[in-house]
Parts: C-alpha cells; sequence; structure tokens
C-alpha cells in the first residue's frame, strides 16, 4: 500500500471544458428560478393539487441528502471505528456531504411556496410531524459539516494571511483568531463528529417515514411500515459508492492517482450492507406479500423492477467477484449503479409510488424543474471544484506518467 | 491495508446496531385519538340535495372569493366531475348511478365535496409548523401566517382537499373549507353551506347528536337509505358525514382505512423520540466505539497520532 500524501490543493488548469459545461447549466436554470419567483411555481413547474411534490422534492431534496450520506459514514468509518486508512477519502465526502446539503436547502427553498418563511420550524415547534423532525436535523447537521470543514480553511490559510495595505494590521489578529478556532475545535471535534452521526441516522431514516402519512396514496411496493430503516440502510449503504463513484470522476477528470487502495477494502464493506439492504426489500415484501404487484405490468412495477435488479442485484452479484473490485473500470460501474438505485429508488417513493385519487393527469416534471434541477447539481459540481482547486481536500497524487 | 474479519464484524454490529436503535419499539405503539370530545359536525343527506349549487355561492360569498366564471345558477358545471380549488372551497358533483324513475329517466344523484374537517387529521399531523390546527369545535383551522408553503398537508389528506395557489410567487396559501370557523365560533353560528341549503340537506350540531340523526333516519326509512354512515369510521371519523340511497363507491367516495391518518407516522416519531432515547443512546454508542478504537490505536500504534479533529 502506497503512503498517502497529505491532503493539498491540486494544480490543475481551471477553465476545463467540464468546468466551462457546468457553468452553462447553472446558467440556463437561472431564468426558471427568476420566473418561479415572478409567475409563482406555476410558472415553471408541472405540480397540481394532486401533485404537490415533484422533481425538486424527489431528487434536490430526497435523493440529494441519501446521496450526501457519505459524508457522514466516511466520518464513522475513519474517525469513530479508527480505521484511518480511509481518512484520504474523508475530507472529499465531507466536501460532498456539506455541499449536498446546501443543494439540499437550496432545493428546498425554491420549492416551498413561501421562501421568506422557511425558518418557520425554528420557532414553530410541531413534533408530530415527520418533516419537522428532517428539518431540524438537517438544519442542526448542515451547521455540523461546516463546522467539520472549518479545519480544512484554517490549515489553508494559517500562516499566509496577507491582507493588503492599511488591512495589514490585521493580519496578527486574523492569525491569532485562526490559531483558536483551530485549538478549540481540536478538542471538541469528536463531539460534532459523533451528533453528525446521529442526526444523520435520524433524518435519513425519517425521510422514509415522510410517505408514510400517505397511506392510501403510496404505492403497496414501497408503503412499509419499514420504509425508514430501508432508507437508512439504503443511505449508509450509498455512501461507499458514492465515494468510490466522485472519486473515480474527480481524480480521473483531474488525472490524479485512483486511490484503489482505499477504494478496493472500502466496497468490501459495500457487499456487506448492499447484502442487508436486499435482504430486507425482498423479505419485506415477501411478507408483505407485494410480489403479487410484481408482474401486474403496470409503470410502478415496471420501475420496482429496475430498481431492484440495476440498482441492488446486478451490483451485489458484481461486487462479490474479487476481479471486479480490484478492476477500476468494473468498480466504477458497480458504484454507479448502486448510486442510481438509491436515485431510483427515491424517485420511485416520492414521485413513481405516489398515485392520489382524483389525479386528472400523472406527473411529469416540467422542462423548468428539470433545468433548475440540473443548474443545481451543476453548481455543487463547480463549487466543488473551486475548493478542491484552493483547499487542501484530495491527497492523491498527480499519475506518473507511464501509469 | 484490510480489515480483518473481527473488525469488520464489528463494524457490521453497530451499524445494525444503529439501525436497530433507529427503529421503533413496538410496545410504545399505544397512540391515543387526538380528536376533540365533543366537536360540531354536518351531516349530508344526499338523498335530498338536488343541487342547486346554492352552497358554493354562499362558500364563495363568505370566504371573498373571487366571482365565479360561470353563474351559480347555471348547472353546467355539474357536467364536469370537480374538486374543490383555490376559487372554490365547496363544490357539487352529479351522478347517475343508473338508478332509474317510473318515466325511465335517469336518476342524478349530487354530492356536495368539501374538506372532511376529520377528526385526527392527516394534515394537521404533518404541517411541519402547526399551521393546521383541529379546534375543539371540530374544525381544522389554518393559519396562514405560519405556513412555509411546503405541501406535505396536501401529500397527507386521504381526500384530497387542499389546493395550493400555484399563481402566487411570494405569498401562496394553502385553500380549503374553514367550517366558517369565524361564524360557528360564536353562539348559534352555522356555516353559510348549511343556513343556504334551500332543501336542508345540510345539517349543522354536535357531531354525536348527528350520528343519532342519521341513525334515526337510516331506521325509519331503510327503503331511502343505505345502512351506512360515510364519515363515522373513516380514517378516525370525520366531522362531516353523508348518509345517501345509492353506494358511496358510486359517487365518488373513497375507500377508506378505519385507521386515522397520522397512526404509523406519529407512533415511529413518538416511539424513537420519546425522552430523546434512541439518538442518545446511539451517541453514547458511537462515542463508546470512538474512545475504544481510537484508544487502541494510540497505544498500540509506533505512529503518532493527530487527535480527533484531524478530519
Ligand atoms: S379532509 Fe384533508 S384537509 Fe380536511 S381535515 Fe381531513 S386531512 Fe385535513
Ligand atoms: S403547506 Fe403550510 S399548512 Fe401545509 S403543511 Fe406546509 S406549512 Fe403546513
Amino acid at each position: 500500500m502506497s503512503a498517502h500524501a497529505k491532503p493539498a490543493p491540486i494544480e490543475f488548469k481551471f477553465w476545463t471544458p467540464g468546468v466551462m459545461v457546468m457553468v452553462a447549466f447553472m446558467v440556463t436554470g437561472l431564468p426558471f428560478v427568476i420566473a418561479r419567483y415572478v409567475g409563482g411555481l406555476a410558472a415553471v413547474t408541472n405540480l397540481d393539487n394532486t401533485h404537490p411534490w415533484g422533481l425538486w422534492i424527489g431528487i434536490d431534496v430526497a435523493t440529494g441528502v441519501a446521496l450526501a450520506a457519505g459524508g457522514f459514514t466516511t466520518a464513522a468509518l475513519a474517525h469513530i471505528f479508527g480505521k484511518h486508512q480511509y481518512e484520504a477519502v474523508t475530507r472529499p465526502a465531507l466536501l460532498t456531504a456539506m455541499l449536498g446539503y446546501t443543494l439540499v436547502a437550496l432545493g428546498l427553498a425554491i420549492d416551498v411556496g413561501r421562501t421568506w418563511a422557511l425558518w418557520h420550524p425554528i420557532i414553530y415547534w410541531q413534533p408530530d410531524s415527520v418533516l419537522f423532525e428532517v428539518a431540524m436535523c438537517v438544519i442542526i447537521y448542515l451547521h455540523i459539516l461546516y463546522i467539520e470543514f472549518i479545519p480544512i480553511v484554517v490549515e489553508r490559510l494559517k500562516g499566509k494571511i496577507s491582507l493588503p495595505g492599511p488591512l495589514g494590521s490585521f493580519n496578527n489578529t486574523i492569525e491569532a483568531l485562526l490559531e483558536l478556532a483551530d485549538r478549540i475545535l481540536g478538542k471538541v471535534m469528536w463531539l460534532f463528529i459523533i451528533a453528525g452521526v446521529v442526526l444523520s441516522c435520524m433524518h435519513q431514516s425519517g425521510l422514509g417515514s415522510l410517505m408514510l402519512i400517505a397511506p392510501t396514496k403510496l404505492h403497496p411496493l414501497w408503503y412499509t411500515p419499514i420504509l425508514p430503516l430501508l432508507f437508512l440502510t439504503s443511505a449508509i449503504t450509498v455512501g461507499y459508492p458514492m465515494v468510490v463513484f466522485e472519486t473515480t470522476v474527480a481524480t480521473s477528470s483531474l488525472r490524479l492517482d485512483g486511490e484503489m487502495d482505499v477504494l478496493t477494502p472500502l466496497t468490501r464493506i459495500t457487499i456487506f450492507l448492499l447484502g442487508i439492504y436486499m435482504c430486507l426489500k425482498m423479505g419485506d415484501m415477501v411478507v408483505r406479500g407485494t410480489y403479487v404487484y410484481l408482474l401486474d405490468g403496470t409503470a410502478q412495477s415496471k420501475a420496482f423492477l429496475v430498481e431492484m435488479l440495476v440498482g441492488v442485484i446486478i451490483p451485489w452479484l458484481m461486487l462479490i467477484s474479487p476481479r471486479v473490485r480490484r478492476s477500476r473500470r468494473a468498480l466504477f460501474i458497480a458504484c454507479t449503479l448502486i448510486v442510481l438505485g438509491v436515485v431510483l429508488n427515491r424517485v420511485n417513493v416520492f414521485l413513481v409510488g405516489f398515485q392520489p385519487p382524483y389525479a386528472e393527469k400523472a406527473y411529469f416534471p416540467a422542462i423548468g424543474e428539470m433545468a433548475v434541477t440540473a443548474a443545481l447539481i451543476a453548481g455543487l459540481m463547480f463549487i466543488y471544484r473551486v475548493c478542491v482547486t484552493y483547499l487542501p481536500v484530495l491527497s492523491s497524487r498527480p499519475q506518473e506518467v507511464s501509469s | 491495508m484490510e480489515i480483518n474479519r473481527r473488525q469488520f464484524f464489528g463494524i457490521a454490529g453497530t451499524m445494525a446496531g444503529g439501525a436497530l436503535a433507529c427503529k421503533p419499539k413496538k410496545t410504545q405503539a399505544a397512540r391515543t385519538l387526538k380528536a376533540p370530545p365533543d366537536p360540531y359536525g354536518c351531516l349530508m343527506d344526499i338523498t335530498a340535495c338536488v343541487g342547486c349549487r346554492k352552497c358554493e355561492e354562499a362558500c364563495n360569498r363568505v370566504n371573498n372569493l373571487p366571482p365565479p366564471q360561470v353563474s351559480f345558477d347555471d348547472p353546467r358545471p355539474l357536467e364536469r366531475k370537480r374538486r374543490p380549488v383555490v376559487t372554490a372551497y365547496t363544490v357539487v358533483n352529479r351522478y347517475h348511478t343508473g338508478k332509474r324513475d317510473q318515466r325511465n329517466q335517469l336518476i342524478p344523484t349530487f354530492v356536495k365535496v368539501q374538506c372532511m374537517h376529520c377528526q385526527d387529521p392527516g394534515c394537521v399531523s404533518a404541517c411541519i409548523v402547526g399551521a393546521l390546527t383541529k379546534k375543539d369545535n371540530g374544525a381544522v383551522h389554518y393559519d396562514a401566517s405560519k405556513c412555509i408553503g411546503c405541501r406535505y398537508c396536501m401529500v397527507a389528506c386521504p381526500f384530497q382537499i387542499p389546493a395550493y395557489d400555484y399563481h402566487d410567487p411570494l405569498t401562496p396559501k394553502v385553500h380549503k373549507s374553514t367550517f366558517c370557523y369565524h361564524l360557528i365560533i360564536k353562539e348559534g353560528g352555522k356555516p353559510a353551506c348549511a343556513v343556504i341549503c334551500p332543501v336542508e340537506a345540510i345539517t349543522f350540531g354536535k357531531r354525536r347528536q348527528l350520528l343519532g340523526l342519521a341513525r334515526q333516519k337510516i331506521k325509519n326509512d331503510p327503503g331511502r337509505y343505505l345502512d351506512r354512515i360515510y364519515g363515522e369510521h373513516e380514517v378516525g371519523g370525520t366531522s362531516w358525514l353523508y348518509i345517501s340511497g345509492e353506494p358511496f363507491e358510486k359517487l365518488g367516495f373513497l375507500d377508506l382505512p378505519t385507521r386515522p391518518i397520522p397512526h404509523l407516522t406519529e407512533t415511529i416519531q413518538h416511539g424513537m423520540f420519546r425522552y430523546m432515547w434512541a439518538p442518545l443512546s446511539l451517541f453514547a454508542v458511537l462515542g463508546g466505539f470512538m474512545w475504544t478504537f481510537n484508544r487502541k490505536q494510540i497505544t498500540g500504534d509506533s505512529e503518532p497520532e493527530r487527535k480527533e479533529g484531524s478530519i
């Protein structure tokens, strides 16, 4: 195993074609956001009274939270279970989680009718509401992620503060403050790390409870009392594959070393976790007898089959093979499938499986909803790119020319 | 460097433990019905309704809703099956169930639709800020000043009632029947629709008495009514009750469970968060692991460790 270098800013041209594409997506989404604040949600979305939740809740919020789970699962592995060899991936995972949850908050802010009232749950408590629990956990967790990120920023700035001109006299003060922040945070960080994991478990499962309020509307293939447990297990499961996915994308587009020495063992845990998830899903189906819906040819049964086959069973079979785990490409494919499976699951629970009575037409997202979602995701990737360029996040070094 | 077996199962076991800690305990499933003890209600006698749409008109006036596109005297809107919307909190729909009169003409049946003012409402349990509340007098009341517009109430309502101002960019509201809350809190006040109905198809009163009245009517005229009161047991009971001569399924009524809509979510919520036992024990367990594993690392390894905080 090669010794890992310390995380450091990467040296790579910033304005690559990929970055330009991200900017293009961000620019495309902007007019739709403006339209939403001029003409209301009706101007850009296909939402109606029977379909109050659409793409923005299904993807930006529910899927965003699930895919940001890598932040807490890697933190748990490296800092709580003492597997320090995985520290190389904790920083990028933390960054993804921080940006992911920021995206969730932004998506939610655009989606709720009264954006300016978004803070109301902080003063108007309603503990019966699952959404209230989820919102509180997400608010607190978002701040914890920011706090966990501070040391990275401090590490970059320490000893390098030199403000221009008359502001120069503040240099020492700021240095002292940074030093203080670093020292205090170093002592209490363990509290935040554990709290982050606890809060994650709470709201990941809470997201699963959300749709349990609609027993007559959510299709029986997904409506199960263990939906919170399924959401939690799938979030924990998708954490490491998501790390593999983004590390591979980041390292190959930035031509860095692939970190296979960390990723391969990481996915051995995934075999076990995905296996549990698969057993829970299938066991639940058998216990509740919902397999009767499997082959009835409706969109819902097809969506369920695709979700299970493509997102769970095939990648699990792939991962069992050590050859797949050692091959960078095959591992990437398997992990991408797992990530896709979780996306499909969230979309199924919140959109495809949601069958309200009296609906005059089925919901399909409008161009505006897709454009805004794409813009948010592009924005996330853009800021990720900015952060790894200027902050010590990634540990892998440029590839050897020969490799 | 590979994780060895023992450590692996250690991790796995803890993850499973964490998952279990997040599961509700069955024994804490006791959830009491939160319905008010003696609420008001309305009994709608479907066999009496003539579909004159006077109640729609009264509702429009009392709630200051915009004037309708088609006048309330015009029966043409009855040709479509309508739902309550932001501009109309109640609508009357016409059904032909196949019943014919002596001259072999199809007999229409009219059904008034509005918020059922559930006894233990899904919308109230769902609302993230408590903008929706069930009042002691039976009304499910909406307070726009708290609402954030998340529309979770609309997801939760089993009758598909709340409607949303999708066209308002900044201050949209949830719209639904108010039960004329501002009128019925006064002594002798009644909902506008119940007052105006020319054939007295709607009776306003204490829900308990209305149930008695409904049973009486059914008993006195079993040829006219089916032996069922819709709203007596549906989703834990509703303040609006219906009796009919035709099967409810043929009149656009949903076949709903008797269990209140919030039952499962609130059981899970309160099971997990009672005294915060689940989060706190998870915190303690993880803290224990952190201490154990990192201490081993520090004492067993020659490699000097920076303390936690080296994210
Ligand atoms: S009918 Fe719907 S909106 Fe009315 S009280 Fe019941 S759940 Fe709430
Ligand atoms: S839209 Fe308003 S009333 Fe409905 S659940 Fe959200 S905050 Fe409550």
